[in-house]
């Protein structure tokens, strides 16, 4: 079992490299861009994949996290504390102190002083997971319908917030967010010949993620999971602390979906309130089933292949309704997902283990 | 300290919108009953229902525009179900939860490339935008009194249809207890399309009684379907006369949280949040049954 997990991770990363290797060829590394912005989303999908398919409980308000990480990261690193500083406020001084602000400067020459921004991501991360666990506690006790309209509500409140607020940016969202430079040359923006870093960058946050929730899956947590999604009631029976583990999960999930929202702010350099909108919801969800709810390859696979080709503009002005249309075509008659459809198995002799 | 006349523009304003809540309620609670299912694109009935009837009133007049308009959206309404919903053999919840949300989608997006993202209107149907009538004191677009006496229509011929006619008694049955209905004779499944024909049918009339008012859009379907379930879910899952109550309940307080300066771009925020806490603390809603709803599946 290890070391087919091992093999399956290492053709993921050969694709990675190979995809990149290949795009150097043909010149055409333009696709690069793309497929780092399909990364990311990938990064909340097999997330919001965990939660779905393994804890069995339905999320329409993962966006919403998206957008609490990305907003939170992108006005922080671009609200200018100059004034304050040069007022004396107390609270940035102590700040500045602490080596938690960068002075830079803006693309009219002005200067600049914003949060540091490794100091936001964290604290961006922090706040969505704190939010995550205060919404979860009320809202994992709910099944089903109410289950969905309550994270279908709360999506819906991030989405009026954002949209609401001056300090977001209402319609026109943040833009000019700067680069996160991770370590010294290895920095997170849309900078054209950044294009490969930034791929590999993607990549290799997606795989830690994914390799962590493979392993998840496979411990003790996992197995507990998956008694939940089976029978809610015997998995509590059997000692299993159920909303525990439903809350970890749910948090964990919205912690991937905050990073994604960080990272892809600040490699397109912006967020708008779209990010936040219920479409994008559905649309995760829509993957995550496509995948095979409780199949992280699936997740990923979909969620790459799909996303890449809405990026592309594949679809053109039916692109919503494209995965609408999926949606229920997969729920109607694959509701295992499309890797698990039985001609897969008549082509393939060996079975997948579950 | 809020004048009469104020106190009673803004109770009128609350109505007129929480009949429309309540309409749209009573619309999943139809769904509800007969099939378990939360319909998630009911709000997409009343869109269509307007905005059908706007392209007919173009060549038709505005009566026969609006039954024609009822009539293609109840054909939708059997359509779905037909086709998605009556071969499933006892779908899970979750799968019936993102169906129904593809096909709001579906059916947003065919009206968004039909209609385009232009906002339009049906006309009044008396007098126009500046005639009112006043009553205790507060100036009344004549067309809120429709709105009000077609959706009083509506709930009372909904609970006559339901205590007195065959067909109205035998979904009862299949409401209260599906195998036992298909025992006596009754086809279950035919009164499964019926209930989705009779919601999309009162969808419908809805969707053109307020779209003089409130305009109608591609897009409305979803804040309306949110709203809907809030005031659903507030009566008490299936109780269509609490949902009313609820409906009216809702659409007051909307109207006063405007009147005190509560900024507009946070109405929704307010429904949405009444939404969770009573489905935090009181999710048998607040004039349903808690031991009955314990019982039912959500």
């Amino acid at each position: 079992m290890a070391s087919r997990k091992l093999t399956s991770i290492a053709l993921l990363v050969a694709v990675v490299v190979a995809v990149q290797v290949i795009t150097q060829l043909t010149g055409t590394n333009y696709y690069l861009t793309q497929l780092t912005m399909t990364m990311y989303s990938c990064l909340l999908i097999v997330g919001l994949c965990l939660v779905m398919g393994y804890a069995g409980q339905i999320s329409l308000g993962h966006a919403g996290f998206f957008a609490i990480g990305g907003y939170t990261s992108a006005s922080l690193t671009t609200m200018n504390l100059l004034p304050a500083f040069e007022n004396g406020s107390s609270c940035v001084t102590a700040l500045n102190k602490m080596g938690l602000l960068v002075t830079r400067t803006s693309m009219f020459g002005e200067p600049l002083l914003t949060v540091h921004p490794w100091f936001a991501c964290l604290l961006a991360i922090a706040i969505t997971a704190l939010i995550a666990f205060l919404i979860g506690i009320p809202v994992l006790k709910l099944k089903g319908h109410y289950l969905a309209m309550a994270t279908l509500g709360f999506g819906i409140i991030i989405f009026r917030i954002v949209l609401a607020m001056e300090f977001f940016g209402e319609a026109d969202g943040i833009s000019d967010v700067p680069g996160f430079t991770l370590l010294p040359g290895l920095t997170v923006n849309g900078d054209m010949d950044n294009r490969v870093v930034n791929y590999y960058i993607a990549a290799a946050v997606l795989i830690t993620g994914f390799i962590l929730l493979l392993n998840l899956i496979d411990s003790r947590v996992g197995r507990a999971l998956r008694g939940i999604h089976g029978a809610e009631d015997a998995a509590d029976a059997m000692g299993i602390d159920t909303a525990r583990y439903k809350l970890y999960t749910f948090v964990l999930s919205a912690v991937f979906a905050a990073v994604a929202g960080v990272l892809l702010t600040h490699y397109t350099g912006g967020i708008s309130p779209s990010d936040a909108g219920v479409m994008k919801s559905v649309r995760y969800v829509a993957i995550v089933a496509i995948g095979g709810m409780a199949s992280l390859w699936g997740a990923l696979t979909m969620g790459g292949l799909l996303n890449f080709l809405s990026l592309r503009g594949l679809f053109g002005s039916y692109d919503d309704a494209v995965f609408g249309a999926i949606l229920i075509i997969i729920m109607l008659f694959a509701p295992e997902g499309v890797l698990r459809l039985s001609i897969w198995s008549k082509i393939k002799p060996t079975k997948e283990a579950k | 300290m809020m004048s009469l006349e104020l106190f009673s523009q803004y109770i009128f304003a609350g109505i007129t919108y929480g009949i429309i809540y309540a309409i749209v309620a009573i619309g999943f609670n139809i769904i509800y009953n007969t099939t378990g299912i939360i319909n998630f694109a009911q709000g997409e009935f009343v869109m269509l229902g307007g905005m059908a009837a706007i392209s007919l009133n173009q060549f038709l007049p505005l009566p026969l525009a609006i039954v024609a308009a009822v009539l293609f959206t109840m054909l939708v309404g059997a359509l779905i179900e037909i086709v998605f919903i009556r071969w499933l053999e006892s779908p899970s919840v979750l799968r019936m939860i993102i169906i129904t949300i593809g096909l709001s989608i579906i059916i947003r997006e065919i009206a968004l490339h039909v209609w385009g993202d232009t906002v339009r209107a049906l006309p009044y149907f008396t007098g126009n935008v500046i005639s009112s009538v006043t009553i205790l004191g507060a100036a009344i677009s004549p067309q809120v009194l429709w709105v009000l006496a077609v959706c009083s229509c509506i709930v009372v011929l909904l609970s006559l249809f339901f205590k007195f006619t065959p067909l109205g008694k035998e979904m009862q049955a299949c409401a209260s207890n599906r195998l036992a209905a298909t025992l006596c004779g009754i086809n279950a499944k035919n009164m499964v399309t019926f209930s989705f024909m009779l919601s999309a049918a009162i969808g419908a009339v809805a969707g053109c009684v307020v779209s003089p008012i409130t305009s109608s859009q591609y897009d409305m379907g979803t804040g309306l379907a949110i709203k809907g379930f809030t005031v659903a879910v507030l009566g008490g899952l299936g109780n269509s006369m609490a949902a009313v109550a609820a409906g009216l309940l809702l659409g007051i307080l909307e109207a006063f949280s405007v009147g005190v300066g509560f900024p507009l771009a946070f109405q929704d925020a307010i429904s949405i949040s009444i939404l969770l806490i009573i489905l935090f603390v009181r999710p048998h809603g607040l004039f349903g049954n808690k031991q009955a709803a314990s019982l039912k599946e959500f």
